[in-house]
């Protein structure tokens, strides 16, 4: 075989992936809240408007969850400048990570919306809970409940997906494990720490989101599927 | 624009067309045999994770870490990893080779998953029914469970389908030539990249949109069928 | 010898101790009645007898062999001469009713499938569902699912049969009907273990009643007795309360 994994030099690297795990993080929530916000905007149309918008929608998550988020990115950052428009890579994978996951976080919102379900809505009323105390007690626990499952386990595959950031030049975690390669040249350790990093840093987000979810909205999530 | 109109016949000449329908073929073949074995595979390993017996504690435990691992990593990362494993052990160097144990190794974890809680979710019910009539465990998902678990399976399993044509983008990154290499190669040619990774977008579009509505349409007529 | 013996049986799922120092005594030929409040542990009872549920505890002997129920040849033993009919009828729904009733008898006790074919419509015009055969589970009603159910057990050919609430998905003309077929499988010598609270159908088929209460058994009476004089309070409160309702 002739090769031995070392690890104690990649090891003296630790620090700096850390750090470009926060940046991972910080890509994955950004673009997860920018995909909500802008999918939740996408789910009302799909609700409330009409034909010719509903259309739009369709044809908009139709094409974001059938084409490869990697293109996308290609797209948005070689194909804009052609139109005038400079984007950075960094702000190029943002936008494409958010746009795609509108297209998903979309679809995810409105089944939330579908579930409430019509009787518990009119026992609501027969209550008399005004507007407010009907979204308050009634839809929003409903909706949360839902939602939060299939929300966080897109959050975890958004984690994931920031890596292709590298591809890009950006110094998250894969970027920086790309920088540390070219430099030692001790690959497999390199992705493989790069890889355990990964793992840890989602099982951190699946423990935290099930607590939250156990606690705040009675949504059950496995740690371990 | 108007370089754009100028630039598409000399784009879609018969070598570039011919070249671009090998990439997408590539891009099938990635995804087909990474379903192919990650259905059979994962079969297994979902079949393994149910079972009771003491002795088969270290397997179960092993197809535990197995699919959280592969679930947790990147694609991107697992590729590179595998790549590079490949390039010291020099069991080979044939890049579509590598790019297709990577595929069937997550598809595996992935489907995997899917197939174990497609049996979790038939009633105990049935189990319990099987179990007093002597049926061994093996017996029971033949006869029983699968015939009713794969309206549960199928559905998500073409989601995943569609993840994993999405997904074989980033053997590009290896250089496995396939619809986004294409598209790379065309670039560096001097092809715009609007019509370079238009094109492929487009293609993939191709691709996965029938599995997508066929996922879709057989989820509301299982659904319908089982009210 | 009794055919069945339970000598002082635990069982628990998880914390909750189900079944608590259970001893009774069943001999060939005889119905066995019993009642009990829900979730007194009677349908865990008998589903101890198939091995569903195993025993922290205690003893079982079946036809004077003890059930080591930790072995699977002692399951498969027991389950060879015990059938059962669940509460909630556990019909295979993928298989029409003929193929719910002849899969086990074919598959697994690989018996010829022609004649097991034959039993079954027998046994499933007997039941009355002869018309039924093609259908499926979730096309049927509890009763027809019940009596599907019944005919599976008896495809078996079992030497004990256990039926959990079996009267309570009936319509009323077809508890007679039950009634009499039970009595026939009696008098055939079928030892049967019956869950029911249908008091004039207790009181005409078993031969003795026991009454459970949280796990334990409170009373073990002869059928007269223990809906008219019983021995125990509880089961006098719990008596009192079935014959209100009616
Ligand atoms: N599979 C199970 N897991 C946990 N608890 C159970 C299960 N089945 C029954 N129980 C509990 O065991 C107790 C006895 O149930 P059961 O035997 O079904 O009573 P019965 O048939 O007399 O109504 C109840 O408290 C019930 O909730
Ligand atoms: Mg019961």
């Amino acid at each position: 075989m002739g090769y031995t994994l070392v690890y104690t030099q990649v090891l003296e690297f630790l620090p700096y992936l850390i750090k470009g795990a926060w940046i991972s993080l910080q890509i994955a929530i950004l673009a997860f809240f920018g995909g909500m916000f802008f999918g939740l905007i996408l789910a009302t149309i799909r609700s409330f408007g009409n034909n010719i918008s509903n259309k739009i929608v369709i044809w908009y998550v139709t094409f974001f969850t059938n084409t490869p988020q990697l293109v996308q990115i290609y797209f948005l950052f070689f194909a804009l400048p052609e139109f005038g428009i400079l984007l950075s890579p960094y702000i190029a994978v943002l936008l494409g990570m958010t746009l795609n996951a509108a297209a998903y976080l979309c679809e995810i919102q409105r089944a939330g919306f579908l579930s409430i379900r019509q009787n518990e809505l009119d026992a609501a009323k027969t209550l008399n809970f005004s507007l407010f105390q009907q979204v308050k007690y009634v839809i929003l626990p409903h909706i949360m409940r839902v939602l939060f499952p299939p929300l966080s386990n897109h959050y975890i595959i958004m984690t994931l997906g920031t890596s292709m950031a590298a591809i890009f030049g950006v110094e998250e975690l894969t970027g920086r494990a790309f920088n540390i390669n070219s430099e030692t040249f001790r690959s497999v350790e390199i992705f493989s720490i790069t890889a355990l990093i990964y793992i840890v840093i989602t099982f951190i987000a699946t423990f935290l989101l099930a607590i939250i979810g156990r606690y705040f909205f009675k949504a059950k999530i496995r740690i371990i599927q | 624009m108007e370089r754009l109109i100028e630039e598409i016949p000399n784009f879609f000449t018969i070598w570039n067309v011919i070249f671009l329908a090998k990439a997408m073929g590539v891009t099938f073949l990635l995804t087909a045999i990474g379903c192919l074995v990650g259905f059979s595979v994962g079969g297994l390993l979902a079949i393994f994770r149910k079972t009771k017996s003491i002795y088969l504690l270290p397997l179960r435990i092993f197809i535990i870490i197995y699919t959280e691992i592969f679930r947790r990593v990147p694609f991107l990362v697992s590729l590179l990893l595998f790549f590079y494993v490949f390039q010291i052990i020099k069991i080979s160097d044939d890049l579509f080779l590598i790019a297709t144990i990577t595929v069937c190794i997550i598809a595996t974890a992935y489907i995997g998953e899917i197939i174990r809680s497609g049996i979790e979710s038939i009633n105990q019910t049935q189990w319990d029914a099987a179990t007093a009539m002597n049926f061994t465990y093996y017996q029971t998902l033949r006869e029983v469970i699968f015939p009713q678990a794969w309206k549960v399976i199928l559905p998500p399993a073409f989601g995943f389908f569609i993840m994993f044509i999405k997904d074989t983008a980033l053997a590009s990154q290896i250089g496995v030539m396939e619809l986004t290499f294409a598209a790379k190669i065309l670039n560096n040619k001097g092809f715009s990249p609007l019509l370079s990774f238009g094109t492929i977008l487009i293609l993939y579009f191709i691709l996965s949109f029938p599995l997508d509505r066929f996922g879709k349409y057989m989820e509301r007529k299982l659904a319908s069928n089982r009210n | 010898m009794p055919q069945i013996e339970i000598k002082s049986i635990n069982a628990f799922y998880d914390k909750l101790h189900v079944l608590k120092n259970i001893e009774l005594n069943v001999s060939k030929g005889e119905i066995v009645s019993l009642i009990g409040p829900s979730g007194s542990g009677k349908s865990s009872l008998l589903k101890m007898l198939v091995g569903l549920l195993i025993p922290k505890s205690g003893k079982i002997y079946l036809n004077g062999n003890q059930v080591n129920f930790k072995n699977q040849s002692d399951l498969r033993t027991i389950r060879e001469q015990i059938a059962i009919v669940f509460q909630q009828y556990n019909l295979f729904q993928n298989m029409n009713v003929l193929k719910n009733v002849c899969i086990a008898p074919t598959k697994i006790q690989k018996r010829n499938p022609k004649e097991v074919n034959e039993q079954a419509l027998t046994l499933l015009e007997k039941v009355g569902l002869k018309d039924k055969l093609n259908s499926y589970p979730d096309e049927l009603s509890g009763g027809q699912q019940q009596r599907v159910a019944i005919a599976r057990a008896l495809c078996l050919n079992p030497q004990i049969l256990l039926l959990d609430e079996i009267t309570s998905a009936l319509d009323p003309e077809l508890v007679k009907e039950v009634l009499d077929s039970i009595r026939l499988l009696a008098s055939e010598g079928m030892t049967m273990l019956i869950v029911s609270h249908e008091m004039n159908f207790v009181k005409e088929v078993s031969s003795r009643v026991v009454f459970m209460d949280e796990g334990s058994i409170i009373e073990i009476n002869n059928p007269k007795n223990i809906f008219e004089k019983p021995k125990e309070k509880r089961t006098l409160d719990f008596v009192s309360k079935i014959l209100k309702e009616k």
